[in-house]
C-alpha cells in the first residue's frame, strides 16, 4: 500500500518525459553497494489489517478511564469537550504548514494570535510565543532567554528543587555545553526532607542570571513567591515561574507577583494524556524581553487591501534567519496543541476554567481531609495547596501503590523516585474527573493498608 | 482600488465576540463539601472571553476557511516534505486506549504502548542502518540538540576536551547552525562544489583535531545526492570527528540506501515529513534519533527496551531502559507519543516495497516536474534531483522575484515552494512534490509555472501585486514589527 496515485503507465510515461529508461536510473549517485537494500520489515498490512492490530495494541493497556486514577505529576486527567476535537480534526488547520505565506494562512495565524492573548491573560504576562515542545523544554529555553538578556556575562542559574524533577534533568541536559553553572537541586538539597522554594534565596547572587521556581510547585503547593522575586530582582536577576495553566484560572498570576518570564505545560488546557505527547510548552514573558525570546511571534498588521491581518513577526530573531546567532534552533513547535489550548479555553470561557480550578481544588481538599483521617497518613507539609498534595504514608509509596493498583486504583506519584528521604511521600492528584465515590473508594483502600 | 473589489472577509477574534455571562461548557457541582479558598493567593479577574459553543465552533470555521493546506491542495514547499496524511492514522492516535493513558503509569499496565514504541524502535533502526533508536526528540531541530550533544558527548567520555568546531555546508537548514551554537560549539562553514556537492578541498582544509564533526544533510537542500558522500564521511572519520546525518530529507531514501550504511554516525528522523504524522499549522513534530553502535550508549534516556525476558508462555515486559552515558533527558516523559502511534500505522501500512515506493515515486515526481520546468526557469545545479530541486525565480526580460511568482501561484490555487532557501541560490525556488501527487496535479502546476512566466513578460504588475484572488493581500510586515501588537488583550498597568 501506497498513498500514491501514479499508476504503472503514469510511471512509464514520466520516466520517458525525465529521459530515462527505468526508476532504478534516478538513483546513480548513491553508492552501488549501498544501494536498494532489502529492508527486514514486516509485509504491508492493508488499513482494516492494521485497524485491527493496532486497536488490538491499544487494548493492552489499561488507561486512566479503566482504572482510578490519581497520578497527576506533569499530567492531568481532565475533561475534554467534544467540540475541541472537531475543530483538531479540520483538515484546514492539521495539513497546514508553518504559516509562512500569510496571505494563505490566516486561519493559523490569527489562531495563534488569539492564543497568545488567552496565555498573556492568564499568566498576567505581556508577550506569549507560539509554543515550545513541553512544559520541561520551556524552562529549558528561559535559560537562554537570561542568558542572552545578560551576554553570557552572569553565568549562574538558581533552580527550586521542588521544580519537576524532569524538567530540571532537560535543563541540565540543555545547557551541557553553554558554561553555565546550576545551583539549589544538588544532589545534596535533594537528599533533604524539608524544601521551601524561599531555600533558595540565599543562593541568588551578583552572578546569577534567572531564578526557576514552580507555581503550584512539583508538591502541589501555592506559595506567593513576591518577595523572592523582589530578592532577586535587588540582585539584578531575572525570575521564571513554572506554572500550571489551570491553577491561573483561580490564583494570583506570577505576573502580578513581579515574574519575568512564565512557562509551563499547556496539557491541562484540553490536550489528551497520550502517554505523555504531543503537549504544549508555553512561553510568556515581558515586553522588554521580545527580542530575547526564541520561538515563533505572530503580530497584528494590514494586508494591502487594508484588511486587519497577522504574520509571523520579529523573524530575525530565529535560526531560519540568523543561524548560529539566533535565539534558539527551534523550528516546529506545537502548533496544533495551541490551537486545542486555544479552543479549550475559548469554550470553558471565563465561567468554566474558574469551575475547574475550584472543582480540582474542592475535590483535592476533600480527598486530604478523608485521607488524614486514616492513621498513619498525614499531609507532609503545612502550606496551601492546589489540586495535587504530598501524603506521608505509613510505608513505602511504591508498595502501597502496588497494592492499590491490586484494587484497580493508580495512586500517586512516589516522590522517593526523585527525592531519596521521600520514599514513603505519595503525590497524589485530583481533578474534576474524580468523583466522590472514587475518592471514598482510595479513602478505603488506604484505611485496609493502615489496619494490615 | 483592489479594496472595493474585494468583500472584507475579516473575522473579528474570541475576545471581540464575547458577551458576559456565556459559556460553552458547564461541569457538575462539586459532589464533596467546598473548602474555603486561599483568599490571599485569589486573583481578581479572568480576563478571557466568554462564548457559547456555536460561537466558537463557528469562529474556527471561519478561520479554517483562510488556510491553505494539504487536504486542499498541491503544496510543494521544499524541504517541508508536504505529502497527504493518511486519516487512519489519526483514528489510531485517537483510541482510547492510547490516549487515556498516564506517563507515568506502571510499565505493567502499558505494555500496548511500550511493545508499540519498541517495535518502532526496530523499525527505524531498520530503515536506517543505524544500531540504536530514541523516540524522544519532540521535533527535528530537538533531535539535532540531541544528537549535537550526543556527539560532545561521545568526544568528551573519549577525554578529548579541544573539540570545538562543527563543520556545516552552505546548504544546510538553519536549524544546523543554531543547534550547534546551543551546544557551546563554532561554526565553520564549508562551501558546496559546482555540482551542488561538498567542496571536498574546502572539507580537507578545515578538518582537524578540533573538529567535532559534520552536519550533513543528505540528499543536501538542493536535493541531490551527494556524489562523494563516503568520501566526505571518510574525511571527516579521517580527522576523528563525527558526522551528523539530518534527516529532513530521508523522503528520498527509504529503501534506496541506509543512512547507517553509508557511514554516519548519529542521524535525526522527521516523523512529520517521512512518515506521514501532519504538520498541524506548525507542529507537533516528531524527531526520533538513530545512532551508531559506539553512539549508542549516550542516547538521551529513556529507551523502551526488554526489561524481563519472555518464555514460551508469557510474552516479554517491556519497560524504560537508560543508556549507560545518556546524555540525559530532552524533555518530559517518552517523546511524542501520538505521532510515534501515526508513524507507526504508516509503516505498518507500507512495508518494506511500499517505503522503497514511497521513495520511488517521490523522486520520479521531483524529476519529472524539473524536465517540465527546465525550459522555463533556470536550474542552477541541473542533475538528476533526488526527491526536490531548486529553480532560480527569475525570468528573462521581467524584473520579477521568486517572491512574485510565490505570491502568483496562490492565484492559480497552489501553495508556493520554499522560496529564497538555500541560500546559495539566488532567487531560489524550491520544488518537493512529493509521492502522493498525481500526474495531473504535476502537470497543472507546472502549467501555471510556464503561464506565470508569459504573465512575467507581458504584464509583470500582475505578479507584483499578486495574490489577486486570495481573500488576503500582501501583508505590511514593516507595521507588524514596528507596533508589535502581539495580544488582542493586554493586561491593565
Amino acid at each position: 500500500m501506497t498513498y500514491s496515485p501514479l499508476t504503472p503507465g503514469e510511471r512509464e510515461a514520466m520516466l520517458a518525459a525525465i529521459g530515462v529508461q527505468k526508476i532504478e536510473d534516478l538513483f546513480q549517485d548513491v553508492p552501488a553497494r549501498y544501494r536498494f537494500p532489502e529492508l527486514r520489515l514486516p509485509a504491508a498490512l492493508t488499513e482494516m489489517e492494521a485497524a485491527a492490530e493496532i486497536s488490538e495494541l491499544a487494548s493492552g493497556n489499561e488507561t486512566v478511564r479503566d482504572l482510578i486514577s490519581f497520578l497527576g505529576a506533569g499530567a492531568y486527567h481532565h475533561y475534554i469537550p467534544a467540540a475541541v476535537d472537531h475543530i483538531l480534526r479540520r483538515g484546514e488547520f492539521y495539513t497546514a504548514y508553518t504559516p509562512y505565506q500569510p496571505e494563505i494562512s490566516q486561519g493559523t495565524l490569527q489562531a495563534i494570535f488569539e492564543y497568545q492573548s488567552i496565555l498573556c491573560a492568564l499568566t498576567g504576562m505581556e508577550v506569549s510565543n507560539a509554543s515550545h515542545y513541553d512544559g520541561a523544554t520551556a524552562v529549558a529555553e528561559s535559560v537562554n532567554l537570561a542568558y542572552a538578556q545578560f551576554r553570557g556575562k552572569r553565568t549562574k542559574v538558581v533552580l527550586s528543587p521542588t521544580v519537576h524533577p524532569q524538567y530540571r534533568a532537560t535543563l541540565r541536559t540543555y545547557v551541557q555545553g553553554m558554561g553555565l553553572t546550576l545551583a539549589g537541586d544538588t544532589a545534596e538539597t535533594l537528599a533533604g526532607d524539608e524544601f521551601s522554594p524561599n531555600q533558595i534565596e540565599p543562593l541568588i547572587d551578583d552572578n546569577t542570571a534567572l531564578v526557576i521556581v514552580q507555581y503550584p510547585d512539583f508538591f502541589g503547593r501555592i506559595y506567593d513567591y513576591t518577595a523572592l522575586i523582589e530578592a532577586a530582582h535587588a540582585k539584578g536577576a531575572l525570575v521564571c515561574v513554572a506554572a500550571n495553566p489551570i491553577a491561573l484560572a483561580l490564583l494570583k498570576t506570577p505576573g502580578e507577583m513581579g515574574a519575568d518570564i512564565v512557562v509551563g505545560e499547556g496539557q491541562p488546557l484540553g490536550i489528551p494524556l497520550s502517554f505523555g505527547g504531543p503537549y504544549l510548552g508555553f512561553f510568556t514573558t515581558r515586553k522588554q524581553y521580545v527580542h530575547k525570546m526564541a520561538g515563533r511571534l505572530v503580530g497584528e498588521t494590514v494586508d494591502n487591501r487594508g484588511q486587519r491581518a497577522y504574520v509571523l513577526t520579529l523573524t530575525a530573531r530565529e535560526q531560519h534567519i540568523k543561524r548560529e546567532r539566533a535565539t534558539s534552533n527551534i523550528c516546529s513547535n506545537q502548533g496544533l496543541m495551541a490551537l486545542a489550548s486555544a479552543v479549550y479555553v475559548a469554550l470553558l470561557g471565563k465561567t468554566g476554567l474558574r469551575q475547574v480550578a475550584e472543582l480540582c481544588y474542592h475535590k483535592a481538599h476533600y480527598a486530604a481531609a478523608q485521607l488524614t483521617q486514616i492513621p498513619g497518613f498525614t499531609y507532609c507539609f503545612d502550606t496551601p495547596f492546589f489540586h495535587e498534595f504530598a501524603l506521608c504514608c505509613p510505608r513505602p509509596a511504591a508498595e502501597i501503590n502496588a497494592h492499590l493498583l491490586e484494587h484497580g486504583i493508580l495512586g500517586g506519584y512516589d516522590l522517593g523516585q526523585d527525592y531519596p528521604a521521600l520514599k514513603d511521600h505519595l503525590l497524589i492528584a485530583v481533578t474534576e474527573m474524580n468523583t466522590k465515590e472514587e475518592i471514598d473508594a482510595l479513602v478505603n483502600v488506604l484505611s485496609e493498608v493502615s489496619h494490615d | 482600488m483592489t479594496e472595493e473589489r474585494t468583500p472584507r472577509v475579516v473575522e473579528p477574534t474570541l475576545f471581540e465576540i464575547s458577551s458576559p455571562g456565556r459559556t460553552g461548557v458547564t461541569f457538575p457541582d462539586p459532589d464533596v463539601p467546598r473548602t474555603s479558598l486561599p483568599e490571599s493567593l485569589l486573583r481578581a479577574d479572568l480576563p478571557l472571553p466568554e462564548l457559547a459553543e456555536v460561537d466558537v465552533i463557528r469562529h474556527y470555521m471561519h478561520l479554517s476557511r483562510f488556510n491553505y493546506s494539504v487536504d486542499g491542495g498541491f503544496y510543494p514547499l521544499g524541504s517541508c516534505t508536504m505529502k497527504y496524511n493518511p486519516k487512519i492514522n489519526e483514528d489510531m492516535a485517537r483510541l482510547p486506549g492510547f490516549a487515556f493513558t498516564h506517563p507515568l503509569q506502571p510499565i505493567e499496565t502499558v505494555q500496548g504502548n511500550l511493545v508499540l514504541m519498541y517495535t518502532l524502535q526496530e523499525w527505524l533502526k531498520e530503515i536506517s542502518g543505524f544500531a540504536a533508536v530514541s523516540l524522544q526528540p519532540a521535533a527535528g531541530a530537538h533531535g539535532e540538540l540531541t544528537g549535537v550533544l550526543m556527539m560532545r558527548a561521545y568526544h568528551q567520555a573519549r577525554g578529548d576536551h579541544k573539540r570545538v568546531k562543527m563543520l556545516i555546508p552552505d546548504s544546510a537548514h538553519g536549524t544546523n547552525p543554531a543547534s550547534s551554537a546551543m551546544s557551546g560549539m563554532t561554526v565553520v562553514q564549508i562551501p558546496s562544489d559546482s555540482r551542488g556537492n561538498v567542496d571536498l578541498a574546502a572539507l580537507k582544509a578545515a578538518c582537524d583535531d578540533t573538529v567535532v564533526g559534520l552536519m550533513l544533510t543528505n540528499p543536501n537542500t538542493l536535493g541531490l545526492f551527494d556524489e562523494h558522500v563516503e568520501e566526505v564521511i571518510k574525511i571527516v572519520h579521517d580527522c576523528g570527528g563525527l558526522v551528523y546525518g539530518d534527516g529532513a530529507n530521508l523522503n528520498a531514501l527509504l529503501g534506496i540506501v541506509r543512512p547507517g550504511d553509508l557511514g554516519f554516525d548519529v542521524m535525526h528522523f522527521n516523523l512529520h515529513k517521512t512518515f506521514s504524522t501532519p504538520h498541524g499549522g506548525g507542529g507537533p513534530g516528531s524527531g526520533p534519533v538513530g545512532a551508531a553502535a559506539h553512539l549508542a550508549d549516550f542516547l538521551p534516556t529513556p529507551l523502551v527496551g526488554i526489561v524481563e525476558e519472555g518464555d514460551e508462555e508469557e510474552p516479554p515486559l517491556y519497560g524504560f531502559i537508560e543508556p549507560k552515558q545518556t546524555i540525559g533527558r530532552v524533555k518530559a516523559f517518552h517523546g511524542h507519543f501520538g505521532m510515534l502511534v501515526r508513524a507507526f500505522t504508516y509503516i505498518a501500512m507500507h512495508g518494506p516495497e511500499g517505503l522503497r515506493q514511497v521513495s520511488e515515486n517521490a523522486v520520479l515526481n521531483a524529476n519529472y516536474l524539473l524536465a517540465r520546468l527546465r525550459h522555463t526557469y533556470p536550474i542552477p545545479y541541473d542533475r538528476i534531483c533526488m526527491h526536490e530541486f531548486v529553480a532560480e525565480g527569475k525570468v528573462e526580460g521581467s524584473d520579477v522575484r521568486a517572491l512574485d511568482i510565490a505570491k502568483r501561484l496562490m492565484d492559480y490555487d497552489f501553495h508556493p515552494p520554499t522560496n529564497y532557501f538555500p541560500l546559495i541560490v539566488h532567487e531560489a525556488l524550491m520544488i518537493e512534490p512529493t509521492e502522493t501527487e498525481s500526474k495531473q496535479t504535476l502537470d497543472a502546476f507546472a502549467d501555471a509555472l510556464i503561464k506565470i512566466a508569459e504573465e512575467a513578460r507581458t504584464n509583470p504588475a500582475l505578479l507584483h501585486e499578486a495574490p489577486h484572488k486570495t481573500p488576503f493581500g500582501r501583508m505590511d510586515e514593516v507595521k507588524a514589527a514596528r507596533d508589535l501588537v502581539l495580544c488582542c488583550w493586554l493586561p491593565e498597568g
